[in-house]
């Protein structure tokens, strides 16, 4: 259970020890300090992580029992200075066969705990070294998959063409994708049909178009004719964003503009180097864009569609069908990173956890202004929009459709789509409610919402009328 | 008659020295007088805040630009000081790396030699052999061992065992045709001897034609080493992971020039040990007529 990340009267650390005579019955952090329910402002960094490491790295089984003790002896002892007294004149391990002779802990843990044995220990997660897999990412040096008994190994991957082959190759158990990527596979769009599903949105918003600094008179896209822009793959979330965008703004993608795929790392040394004129791709590039001083932030993507999915979890059918119990960890462990990483409060801890080498290898002031929301705009302004990156992970059957209906646009789809049975297949929305809930969280109602994309609504029951609905498009 | 080459040694260091002199020259940037050096009382408080946010914060040294051979030195002490740390599969010292990239080197280069060699030595002693397969050859060598990349990992369905497949393909091509050439050009007369004495085939091509033809064999076996180190680093880079290649690949992600100069560095210098290896090799096997 991610204890820490629930907000009820426990608090933020369950560490208790009830059979502890020395020591009031509360909440520590690592730092020596008490906090409040909600946050570990105010401790040194070292001692948040280890804190939250502490706290993940104890089995569930272990946290859960104590949890139980403490609160049955906290409902016996309300008043500290009794309880400590008490222990004090029976000796701690009188006390504990005492208590554990009335109080049937291994049938109430039994109770708590439903889980059946994990198929496969040894897991391999691919991942390119993006803010977008902030989720998947920190759950390994947080100790979320250790956690749910897994031993996961993260393998930084070179491009996304690369991801799509060592999933289908099977090196690579489970991965982080572009959204549209499972739904592209799963219709056989660019590679041999293969069924892979969304287990979990990685992120929301979190994406910019960033253009050159030679550029920085050319705010409108109606100047931007002859422009080569690169997004990271063509089934992407960046690649539909940025047609949208520029359609919306009178400038037909395919033939005003030369859209190209470059993988995110490459971004910015291809900006520099003058190969491109902007692009619309993942953070951190963009704010390294602006650090290293070659470009600036035109838009954040959350001003094309405010809570657009970017990046997913996902896993083949065939993995989910041998391993259910292994998809189940897997699925709580990085349900419960996903939930961390969209609170604001832990977010400059985040940054520091996922910044090093072997994760995303950049500045940590980077990652800091991505996650905070507070950043340097590469034009002399400092713009705070704490809703930069959110991490929602809720994989919405509408966020399907729409993709679906932006690949029917561009003819990278031809013939008739079934819409909602592909949506259906590939977004795993009811496993996302059931494990939400085993993991604590409380899930979200329906499977379409309803959202608007530059201020145009979008109605998933009428799909088919959304996708011929535009003036600039590419028909197949 | 000593000084020639004495004077090649103290040439190649002056050459060295005027090198990192014009280096550092044009690196140097006075020190002291940052962006907030003199005029950060003017600044408004969202100007000083903004160049904090862009790593210009007083006190902090935000590296910019290409640089200078005193940082070099001491990014490449602080590499060689811990060559072996192990930060789980995305982060490993350098040595680690070079490991791996040797590894991955020495093993499609056997392999390549394991099929190059006798099938070279076959098609170099029948010309029939050598005619027919001759087209195919030369269609097969002169292409590009990365575009084999998306083939192998279509059909090999693993990235490092497709990264070997491409060392395997770019070194076969000099081997087999060097052997070729080398036991096509043994002399006449030494075969004619060797008919005359009655010795058998086998014993033929191993005492006869084998060291007559080694020192082609071995300027084949150079040259692919050369190329399959060539190749490697290309090959890591795209498909990552581990290797030299990765690691540079890794540093170019951070944009972190000190860390790209030093693997291009390490790169070459592990190039010219593995060449001394094989003109070594080939200085045994060579013989005077």
């Amino acid at each position: 259970m991610p204890n820490f990340l629930k907000t009820d009267e426990t608090g933020s650390d369950l560490r208790h020890d009830a059979y502890d005579d020395s020591r009031p019955l509360l909440m520590n952090c690592a730092c020596g300090r008490v906090h409040g329910k909600d946050s570990l402002i105010g401790c040194s960094d070292s001692a948040r992580v280890s804190t939250l490491q502490s706290q993940s790295v104890q089995s569930v089984e272990q946290t859960s029992q104590n949890f139980m003790e403490a609160a049955f002896i906290k409902a016996m002892f309300p008043v500290d200075s009794v309880r400590r007294g008490f222990l004090r004149a029976v000796g701690a391990s009188t006390a504990r066969a005492a208590i554990s002779s009335v109080l049937p802990l291994s049938a109430l843990q039994a109770m708590a705990q439903d889980k059946g044995s994990i198929e496969k220990k040894d897991l391999k997660i691919g991942f390119i070294a993006i803010t977008c897999a902030s989720p998947l990412i920190m759950a390994e040096p947080l100790g979320f998959y250790r956690k749910e008994g897994l031993n996961v190994q993260l393998m930084k991957t070179a491009g996304w063409a690369l991801i799509r082959d060592k999933m289908i190759n099977k090196e690579h158990d489970a991965s982080h994708f572009l959204s549209p990527m499972p739904l592209a596979m799963s219709m056989g769009l660019g590679s041999n049909q293969v069924s892979m599903n969304v287990a979990s949105i990685q992120n929301t918003n979190g994406q910019a178009i960033t253009l050159h600094l030679k550029h920085k008179n050319l705010r409108d896209p109606r100047q931007w004719k002859g422009f080569k822009l690169a997004v990271p793959f063509e089934y992407s979330m960046h690649n539909f964003l940025l047609r949208y965008y520029l359609a919306e703004n009178g400038v037909n993608p395919d033939t005003d503009v030369q859209i190209r795929v470059t993988p995110p790392p490459e971004m910015v040394a291809n900006l520099r180097a003058g190969n491109i004129d902007g692009f619309l791709g993942p953070d951190p590039f963009n704010q390294r864009a602006v650090y290293d001083e070659v470009g600036f932030i035109h838009i954040l993507s959350k001003e094309i569609w405010d809570g657009h999915p970017c990046c997913a979890f996902g896993m083949s059918d065939e993995f989910i069908k041998q391993n259910p119990n292994t998809f189940a960890a897997l699925y709580r462990a990085v349900l419960t990173a996903s939930y961390m990483a969209n609170q604001d409060k832990d977010r400059e801890l985040i940054a520091k956890v996922i910044s090093p080498a072997q994760y995303l290898n950049q500045p940590e002031s980077v990652i800091t202004q991505v996650l905070t929301g507070k950043f340097a705009d590469g034009l002399g302004g400092v713009r705070n929009v704490p809703d930069r990156a959110s991490f929602d992970p809720v994989p919405w059957q509408s966020m399907a459709v729409w993709m679906l209906t932006q690949m029917k646009r561009w003819g990278y789809v031809k013939g008739d789509i079934n819409y909602k049975q592909i949506a259906e297949k590939v977004f795993l929305l009811t496993d996302a409610k059931k494990y939400m809930a085993q993991a604590g969280f409380k899930p979200p109602e329906g499977a379409y919402k309803k959202f608007k994309v530059m201020g145009k609504e979008f109605d998933p029951s009428k799909a088919e009328e959304y996708a011929n609905s535009f003036a600039i498009a590419k028909k197949a | 008659m000593i000084s020639v080459r004495l004077k090649a040694k103290v040439l190649s260091l002056l050459i060295f020295v005027v090198f990192l002199g014009i280096w550092h020259v044009s690196t140097f940037t006075p020190s002291g007088v940052g962006v907030l050096g003199s005029g950060s009382s003017a600044m408004t408080a969202e100007q000083l805040e903004y160049q904090k946010l862009m790593g210009k914060d007083i006190g902090t040294q935000k590296s910019t630009g290409f640089p200078s051979p005193d940082q070099m030195s001491k990014a490449i002490a602080k590499q060689l000081s811990d060559p072996f740390y192990d930060n789980g599969p995305n982060d490993k010292g350098i040595a680690i790396q070079l490991g791996y990239s040797l590894l991955r080197v020495g093993l499609g280069f056997f392999l390549a030699a394991l099929v190059a060699i006798p099938f070279g030595f076959a098609i170099g002693m029948s010309p029939l052999l050598f005619s027919a397969f001759d087209p195919f050859i030369q269609i097969l060598k002169p292409i590009s061992p990365l575009a084999w990349m998306p083939l192998a990992l279509y059909t090999i369905k693993d990235s490092s065992l497709s990264g070997i497949f491409v060392i395997f393909i770019c070194s076969v091509w000099p081997m087999l045709i060097n052997t070729a050439f080398g036991v096509s050009s043994v002399k006449k007369e030494w075969l004619n001897v060797a008919s005359t004495l009655e010795v058998s085939p086998l014993r033929k091509a191993f005492l006869v034609i084998l060291p007559a033809a080694a020192p082609t064999i071995l300027t084949g076996m150079r040259i692919s080493m050369g190329i399959a180190w060539l190749v490697i680093v290309a090959a890591e880079m795209l498909v990552g992971g581990t290797g030299i290649g990765y690691f540079l690949w890794n540093e170019w992600n951070n944009l972190s020039l000190t860390s790209v100069i030093f693997a291009i560095l390490l790169i070459g210098i592990v190039g010219m040990l593995l060449d001394t290896c094989f003109a070594q090799f080939q200085k045994w096997v060579t013989y005077v007529e």
